[in-house]
C-alpha cells in the first residue's frame, strides 16, 4: 500500500516536473517554431505547425552578418569568464580557509552590488569607457561583464570551497607547498567541478546580458543582443524574422547547456543539502 | 605576363591603400522596411563616393533613443549619422547637439520639402535633420464593413461620425471590433494618439504659462470619449496594444477602423499580408469642428551630431539618403508603392506614385493639415503635435499614459486618471523650473 502511494507521488511529481518544465520552455519553443513560418503565418494566431520555410533565415543572413556578432559573443562570453575566475578563485580561495569576522559582511556587500539598477550607473560608466577608448571594444566588455558576474562567481566558488576539508590543505602546507602550489596543485585541481560549473553558468550569464553589451558597443564588438535587438520593429510585423534571429542568438548558448547540464545543476545545487 | 602581373598587382595595392584611407561613418537607425531596404541600396552611394564606408547600427526604437541621447549628451562620438524624429530635433537643435544641415550640395532641393515637415526639423529658420520618410494619421476603414453598416465615410470625419459608425460596425460574435485605437502605456504609443486626438477636442498639455491642463473639461471630455468608444466597440486587452497589434488586428479583418500613422496605409494595402487589402479606404482623422484634427506629424530624420569628426561625408550621406535621387532609385528597383512616403512635395506630383499608392493624397493631406508650431485650438508654449518637445516630455508622457491606460482597462476612473495626470504634471513641471 505504502509502495503503491510512494509510486503515485513519484508520478505526480514527474508529470508536475514536466508540465513546469514545458511551461517554462514554451517561449523558447514558440519562438524556434515561429522561425519556421512566413511573417503571414507568424501573425495569423496561435498555430504550432510551422509551413517549414526558410525564408526568415536567409533575409536575417543577408540583413546582418551573424557571424561577426557571433564571434564578438564567443570572445567576450569567453574571456570574461576566464577573466572573473583568475580574479574569483583566490578572493574565494581567502574567504573560504582564512575568514575573518568581516567576510560575511564582505559576500554581502558583494552579492548586493548586483541589486543596484544599472541604468542608475550607465552615464558614468559610458564617459569612463569613451575617456579610456573603450567604447564598442571587445576588451572594455570583457572587462565589464566580468565586473558585473564576478559577485556570482565568488559566491559560487565560495560555497564549493567550503566543501573542501581544510585539513587537506594544511597538510600540503605541511609538505612545504607555497601559497601558489597549495592553490594551484592542491585546490584547483579538487575543486575543478565546481570551477567547471562556475564557468559554465558565467558563460551562460555572459552570453544573455543585454543592458551594456547593447550600450557599450556599436558595430566592432557588438554580440548577439545587440543582433537581436537590430530586428525588432516599432513599425511592421517582423515577428518571423525576429524568431529566426532570436533563435540564430540562442541556438549555441541551448547547445552547450544541454551537454553541460549535469554540470550545471551540480554547481547550482552544491551547498543547498548542508 | 610579367607585365600583366605587375600590373594587376599595383592596382590591387593601390585598392588596398584607398580602402585604408577610406573614411567610414557609422548610422544608428531603426529596423523598419523604409531603412532595411535603404541599407541593401546603399552600393549606390559608395560607388558614387568610393572614400566613404558605410557601418549600420540598427536598434529597438526606444532602445536607439536612449543609445543616441547617452552619446550625443556624452559627446560620445560613436555615430556620425543619426535616425531621430520630430521630437528630438528641436530639442537637441537647442542644445546645439546637432550640426545645421547647410551644406547638402546643390541638387539636393531643400525648398521640395513638405513644408509642415521642414518646420518640425527646424530651428530658427535652419534644418537640423532631414527627413528621410515622414507621416501623419488618418482613418483606415473597411468599405465594406462602412456598406454594411448603411454608412458612407465622409473625407473629413467627426469623432460623432467614427463612433456611430464604430458601434454600428462592431460585430462581437464576427469577432469583428468597430475601432482599433491604441492603448499600450507610452508616450509614442497612446500618448501619441490621444494627444493628438485632444487636439481637436480644444485640449491641450500646458497654457502659456505652462500650469498643467488636465483639470479642464477639454481633456474630460477626451478621455470619457475614448474610454467610451472603446469599451463600446474595441478589441479586448485594448490596453495592450499599440501600432503592431492592431496591424495586426486589421490586416486579419477584425477592425471596422483604425486610426493610425499613414505609414500602415502600405502595409494594410498589401494583398500579401492584408487579407483586406482590397476593402481598404481612407480618410483624415476626424475632428469636432473646433479647427484642429487628431492626426499628428512625425518624420523619421537623419541628423548629424555636433561631435563626429566625419561631418562632410555625413552630409554626403545625409543628402544622397534623403534626396529626390534616392527615391527614383527605389522606385526603379522595387516600384513606386515602395518609395518611402512623406517627405517630398514632388513625390505626391508624380503620377506614377499617385497610381502606385491609392493613399497618397489622403497621406498629404494629412501631413499638410498638421501644424507643430501650433497644435492646439488654445494657444500653447511649447511645439509638437502629439508631443511637447521638451526633455521631461519622454518621462512625464509615459507617466500620464500609464494613467490613461488603466483608465481604458478600467482599473481606474477617467476622473481618478486626469487628477492623477494633474498632480503628476504639476510635481514634473515645478520639479524642472516651468512653474516658479
Amino acid at each position: 500500500m505504502a509502495r503503491a502511494v510512494s509510486t503515485r507521488r513519484k508520478i505526480g511529481f514527474t508529470v508536475a516536473a514536466w508540465v513546469v518544465a514545458m511551461l517554462i520552455f514554451f517561449p523558447i519553443l514558440y519562438t524556434i517554431i515561429t522561425s519556421f513560418k512566413s511573417e503571414t503565418e507568424a501573425i495569423a494566431g496561435f498555430s504550432l505547425i510551422p509551413s517549414g520555410t526558410l525564408e526568415s533565415y536567409a533575409e536575417v543572413q543577408a540583413q546582418s552578418n551573424y557571424f561577426k556578432f557571433f564571434l564578438n559573443s564567443v570572445i567576450i562570453a569567453v574571456g570574461s569568464t576566464i577573466l572573473a575566475l583568475v580574479v574569483a578563485v583566490p578572493a574565494a580561495w581567502s574567504m573560504a580557509f582564512s575568514p575573518t569576522k568581516r567576510t560575511k559582511d564582505i559576500l554581502m556587500w558583494m552579492l548586493s552590488t548586483k541589486m543596484m539598477p544599472a541604468v542608475a550607473v550607465l552615464v558614468p560608466i559610458y564617459l569612463i569607457f569613451r575617456d579610456t577608448h573603450l567604447l564598442d571594444t571587445r576588451i572594455g566588455l570583457t572587462v565589464m561583464l566580468m565586473l558585473i558576474n564576478l559577485p556570482i562567481v565568488v559566491w559560487m566558488l565560495y560555497t564549493y570551497f567550503r566543501e573542501i576539508p581544510g585539513e587537506i590543505l594544511e597538510a600540503a602546507r605541511m609538505d612545504g607547498a607555497t601559497l601558489w602550489g597549495e592553490i594551484v596543485y592542491v585546490l584547483t585541481p579538487m575543486a575543478v567541478p565546481g570551477i567547471a560549473s562556475t564557468m559554465l553558468l558565467n558563460i551562460i550569464l555572459a552570453w544573455n546580458e543585454a543592458f551594456w553589451t547593447i550600450r557599450l558597443t556599436t558595430t566592432n564588438a557588438a554580440p548577439l543582443t545587440a543582433f537581436i535587438a537590430s530586428f525588432s520593429s516599432p513599425q511592421g510585423l517582423f515577428w518571423a524574422k525576429l524568431s529566426a534571429a532570436s533563435t540564430l542568438a540562442i541556438a549555441p548558448i541551448l547547445i552547450m547547456g544541454w551537454f553541460s547540464q549535469r554540470q550545471l545543476v551540480r554547481g547550482l545545487t552544491f551547498g543547498a543539502v548542508k | 605576363m610579367k607585365l600583366n602581373t605587375l600590373f594587376l598587382g599595383l592596382c590591387g595595392a593601390s585598392a588596398l591603400a584607398f580602402a585604408a584611407h577610406a573614411e567610414t561613418i557609422t548610422i544608428a537607425t531603426v529596423n523598419n522596411g523604409d531603412m532595411v531596404r535603404m541599407q541593401k541600396l546603399t552600393d549606390d552611394f559608395t560607388t558614387k563616393n568610393p572614400d566613404i564606408q558605410l557601418e549600420w547600427v540598427t536598434l529597438e526604437e526606444n532602445v536607439l533613443r536612449e543609445r543616441v541621447t547617452t552619446d550625443i549628451a556624452t559627446k560620445g562620438g560613436q555615430y556620425d549619422v543619426m535616425t531621430i524624429g520630430t521630437y528630438e530635433v528641436p530639442i537637441w537643435a537647442k542644445q546645439q547637439w546637432l550640426l545645421p544641415l547647410d551644406n547638402l550640395g546643390a541638387d539636393y532641393d531643400a525648398a521640395d520639402i513638405i513644408p509642415a515637415i521642414a518646420g518640425g526639423l527646424s530651428a530658427d529658420g535652419k534644418l537640423y535633420a532631414a527627413p528621410f520618410y515622414g507621416e501623419s494619421s488618418f482613418v483606415m476603414y473597411r468599405k465594406d464593413l462602412m456598406e454594411k453598416a448603411g454608412l458612407t465615410m465622409p473625407d473629413a470625419p467627426t469623432w460623432d461620425f467614427i463612433a456611430d459608425a464604430a458601434r454600428k460596425m462592431t460585430d462581437r460574435a464576427a469577432e469583428i471590433n468597430g475601432i482599433c485605437l491604441r492603448g499600450k502605456a507610452g508616450w509614442g504609443e497612446n500618448m501619441a494618439f490621444l494627444t493628438a486626438m485632444s487636439n481637436s477636442f480644444g485640449a491641450r498639455w500646458f497654457d502659456e504659462k505652462w500650469q498643467p491642463q488636465f483639470d479642464q473639461p477639454e481633456w474630460k471630455k477626451t478621455l470619457q470619449f475614448y474610454v467610451d468608444l472603446m469599451k463600446d466597440a474595441g478589441p479586448s486587452g485594448a490596453s495592450s496594444n499599440g501600432f503592431n497589434e492592431n496591424l495586426a488586428l486589421f490586416q486579419q479583418g477584425k477592425c471596422g477602423m483604425w486610426i493610425d500613422a499613414t505609414v500602415a496605409a502600405s502595409f494594410v494595402s498589401n494583398p500579401k499580408d492584408s487579407t483586406v487589402a482590397d476593402k481598404v479606404g481612407y480618410a483624415l482623422a476626424p475632428d469636432t469642428g473646433l479647427g484642429k484634427r487628431g492626426n499628428w506629424l512625425w518624420a523619421w530624420s537623419l541628423g548629424i551630431p555636433a561631435g563626429t569628426q566625419k561631418a562632410e561625408a555625413a552630409q554626403k550621406f545625409v543628402a544622397w539618403a534623403t534626396g529626390k535621387g534616392y527615391l527614383d532609385l527605389v522606385a526603379s528597383k522595387e516600384g513606386w508603392a515602395n518609395v518611402p512616403p512623406g517627405t517630398r512635395t514632388s513625390l505626391y506630383n508624380n503620377p506614377e506614385y499617385q497610381k502606385a499608392a491609392p493613399f497618397a493624397k489622403m497621406t498629404l493631406d494629412s501631413i499638410n493639415s498638421a501644424d507643430p508650431t501650433k497644435p492646439t485650438v488654445k494657444p500653447v508654449p511649447y511645439v509638437g503635435v502629439q508631443f511637447v518637445a521638451i526633455p521631461e516630455f519622454q518621462g512625464l508622457g509615459t507617466t500620464v499614459g500609464q494613467l490613461f491606460s488603466a483608465a481604458l482597462a478600467g482599473q481606474s476612473s477617467v476622473d481618478d486618471a486626469l487628477a492623477a495626470a494633474q498632480t503628476a504634471s504639476v510635481r514634473e513641471m515645478t520639479r524642472a523650473g516651468y512653474i516658479k
